[in-house]
């Protein structure tokens, strides 16, 4: 499955020990940041507090569009929101047996559907950090395309074959269809149900880009 | 789901006294066979004894009967078919299989649970190998292997399947070692095999289709369990066995299982009872376009359904699948299911029979207040973290916990992680849930109080003890003080099973609890402040207890010696936990067991046997 080859966790899992996570600078809900997200108190997967998250190693790489500057800010934020005793990860606690830990690694699963291609493909949104490394596997996944960046330093897929655009698009949890990229990427992975490549002709009506701050997304 | 493993545990209830032992007792003193040539009394004893004994299965029963005298230990010893061993290094095979002669069924447990959470160095031992030699030539006949926490090689499965012609049952449970070759050859060579039961062993993938290995002819197959083995699996051979598995009545597939497989699997068999759903999420390559078949309609097939887990890479949407056999659920395990409160409620509010349920903390406070109010009949509560980190999130708290003490009543058993608590919420659940067996509390944040009032968790842990009069095992978390061990020592007098981690504040707190529990018989520590003087405490108790586990505590190497000599029969290892600092007098790991045989041979180089 090259879903397996996309794993692109720096977490070691065989020890069961994620010293990453040290790295992370977590502040307690309610600090104030500037923040993408609204507060709101939700019963899903994370809350804010896990959307900072350094852990995730690799790319910032190259920027989405004003999405990886308003992540950017919002990491430098927490950067100076620093708890003094951010607690090293100890051995073996919490007592999770590895199986579930691993197990639990992938279960936030996606359908992606390619307009016109015949078969729908799943994604799980957990094995990547960032929209960049997302596009690379959606690009690995249906293998006729490429990403292309456009003037606007919008991500677009392209089929160099038949020349057509197509641009990702999600829905979110409220139903509405959105472009990738929009929101920050922890948002995003909470938010969405599932993926279309939309011909870029059909994507006309969709919400034009917004800056981030006026997202309104929970 | 554990319906099993129960019966396998300590915690096994006794069956009602045998009125046949009492029977034997009256005869002794009626035999009177004095003008025919007659065995010795004794002899006949011995025979009406055999035929009696055969019906006793509790093993409690049969320890204390086996102390009577000579004749009743051999009369026992000659009719016990189900060997239970509780730790693989407190006999040897040799002497196990020299004193009961003609066992079918044989269960080994090996690792301490702490070794599950990597706290064990790898490689520490309770290999099978020596235990499956000498079964294949003293236990032709065996029938039953369940083993947990057992080191098992493929050669070690080849070995069984070889020996037992009538073998019928092979239960691994959190083991290691072998791979899909093993399981190919267990598959081909167990002709008469009813149950393979893989539970959260680790299984190498050897890239062997194993699962092709099974009888063409037709199998006997009544559990096949393979949800933790993570490999690719042939779905055609897969689909025929099935097929050709009319008395199947348990099957819980791996991941690699999609629901649209899923579907054609149950509609080939109708008659389950226990299913594991693999993913429950299409396949890679799903047409676009393509009506999916109407999962729904495969649950509704399955009228006997009772038992639901897996759901691994669940995509929710799914779910709703479900809807017709959860009335009839008396077991759900949602455990590996990442869902949020809405989805859980849709699909709760119709589990009225429900008795154990398995969740994660995804679904919310909100999500375990749905489950308080529609299952009553909930024996078992296991809530699991989605974010098993101690500064995660925390979508579970002190509310749901409070919420499932008023509406479940009838529970007996909790395993529930979260990242805050109040002392109110447990001494709440202790009044409305006296029937609790097992309590098992994961604060994750080390050190924890009481989020609330900033106390310690003492005084809830406290009411646990004194409150619920059948606890037998306990699990403590949060910021405890010594206090809370005395409550323990005062109070837990049925206490068999305690896990302690960062907890307590000097020596007197082991010393409550090994002065105070006389039940005590697997007792896990670790990162708390007991030292030597402490484990002295305990020295009347040792022999009593299967194992004493302390790691990272301020244990002495001399401390462990000193025990180590004054008690001959108790095997006092201490382990490096692979650190070079071997240099000073702490000891890292003691991991201490009553044994018959002494020192083991087969210890690695990290392991000092006192």
């Amino acid at each position: 499955m090259s879903l397996d080859t996309m794993k692109n966790s720096p977490e070691s899992d065989d020890t069961g020990m994620n010293f990453k996570d040290t790295e992370l600078t977590l502040g307690l809900p309610g600090d104030a940041r500037p923040s993408t997200m609204t507060g709101g108190k939700s019963c899903t997967k994370r809350g804010y507090s896990d959307t900072v998250d350094l852990n995730l190693g690799t790319s910032s790489g190259e920027p989405l569009g004003k999405t990886d500057a308003a992540d950017k800010s919002v990491t430098d934020a927490s950067d100076a929101g620093k708890l003094p005793e951010a607690k090293a990860q100890v051995v073996g606690w919490p007592p999770v047996r590895l199986f579930r830990k691993k197990a639990l690694k992938s279960c936030t699963y996606v359908k992606v559907a390619v307009d016109g291609a015949p078969y729908l493909r799943k994604v799980d949104l957990e094995m990547y950090a960032s929209y960049q490394e997302l596009l690379r596997a959606l690009e690995e996944m249906f293998t006729c395309f490429t990403i292309c960046r456009n003037y606007l330093d919008e991500s677009k897929l392209m089929d160099p074959v038949k020349g057509t655009e197509y641009v990702p698009t999600y829905e979110d949890k409220e139903g509405d269809w959105m472009l990738v990229g929009d929101v920050p990427w922890k948002m995003f992975v909470e938010s969405c149900k599932r993926i279309r490549l939309m011909k870029s002709s059909e994507a006309i009506g969709l919400a034009p880009r917004t800056p981030p701050n006026c997202s309104s997304t929970s | 789901m554990r319906d099993d493993q129960t019966e396998m545990s300590e915690d096994d209830e006794r069956p009602p006294a045998d009125p046949a032992a009492e029977t034997s007792n009256k005869s002794r003193s009626c035999i009177d066979f004095g003008e025919f040539h007659s065995p010795f009394p004794d002899q006949v004893l011995e025979n009406v004894l055999e035929n009696v004994l055969f019906f006793l299965t509790s093993r409690r029963d049969r320890n204390a009967l086996s102390l009577v005298c000579k004749s009743w230990y051999r009369a026992e010893a000659y009719t016990r078919s189900e060997l239970f061993i509780g730790n693989c290094y407190a006999v040897s095979p040799r002497r196990a299989t020299e004193r009961f002669r003609r066992v079918r069924s044989v269960v080994l447990k090996g690792k301490p649970r702490f070794a599950d959470f990597n706290l064990m160095p790898p490689n520490w031992g309770a290999h099978f190998l020596p235990w499956v030699t000498a079964m294949a030539s003293a236990y032709p006949w065996l029938e039953k292997v369940y083993l947990k926490r057992m080191s098992v090689t493929d050669e070690d499965l080849a070995l069984l399947a070889r020996s037992f012609p009538g073998f019928k049952e092979l239960t691994l449970v959190c083991c290691d070692g072998f791979g899909t070759s093993g399981l190919a050859v267990v598959a081909s060579k167990c002709r008469q095999l009813r149950v393979l039961d893989l539970i959260e062993d680790e299984v190498n993938d050897d890239e062997v289709d194993w699962i092709s290995y099974f009888p063409e002819t037709g199998t006997c197959l009544e559990s096949l369990m393979f949800d933790c083995v993570e490999c690719p699996i042939n779905f055609d051979e897969l689909e025929k066995l099935v097929a050709r598995s009319p008395s199947l009545k348990k099957l819980r597939l791996n991941r690699y299982v999609s629901v649209g497989q899923l579907f054609s699997l149950m509609m080939r068999a109708p008659q389950l009872t226990h299913l594991g759903t693999g993913s429950f999420s299409p396949s890679e390559l799903v047409p676009q376009g393509d009506q999916e078949p109407d999962y729904g309609f495969a649950f509704a097939t399955c009228r006997s359904l009772v038992c639901l887990s897996g759901f691994r890479e669940v995509i929710p949407d799914y779910l709703p699948a479900i809807h017709p056999v959860c009335a009839n659920l008396t077991s759900l395990n949602f455990s590996y299911a990442n869902i949020n409160a809405e989805q859980l409620k849709s699909i709760i509010c119709h589990c009225h029979k429900l008795q154990i349920f398995w969740v994660l903390d995804s679904v919310c406070d909100e999500g375990l207040q749905a489950v308080a109010a529609t299952c009553k009949e909930l024996r078992e509560l296991r809530v699991f973290p989605i974010d098993a980190r101690e500064d995660g999130e925390g979508p579970v708290s002190e509310v749901g916990l409070q919420a499932i003490s008023e509406g479940c009543k009838k529970l007996q058993s909790i395993l529930y992680f979260c990242q805050r608590m109040t002392n109110a919420a447990v001494i709440a659940m202790s009044k409305n849930c006296p029937d609790l067996v097992v309590f098992r509390l994961c604060i994750m944040g080390r050190h924890r109080p009481d989020h609330i009032t900033g106390e310690p968790m003492d005084e809830g842990f406290g009411a646990i003890v004194m409150n619920c009069k059948k606890l037998t095992r306990l699990a403590i978390s949060g910021l405890l003080t010594d206090t809370a061990f005395s409550y323990i020592g005062t109070y837990g007098k049925l206490v068999r099973t305690l896990s302690v981690a960062f907890a307590g504040d000097s020596d007197m707190g082991l010393k409550y609890v090994l002065e105070g529990c006389p039940r005590l018989q697997k007792l896990e520590i670790r990162d708390s402040p007991f030292g030597d003087l402490a484990l002295r405490s305990g020295l009347h108790h040792y022999y009593n207890m299967r194992f004493l586990w302390m790691s990272s505590c301020r244990l002495s190497r001399q401390g462990c010696q000193e025990i180590a000599q004054a008690m001959p029969r108790l095997v006092v290892e201490v382990i490096r936990d692979g650190s070079e600092e071997a240099a000073n007098d702490s000891v890292e790991i003691l991991y201490m067991y009553r044994s018959l045989e002494g020192p083991r041979e087969d210890a690695p180089n990290f392991v000092t046997i006192l």
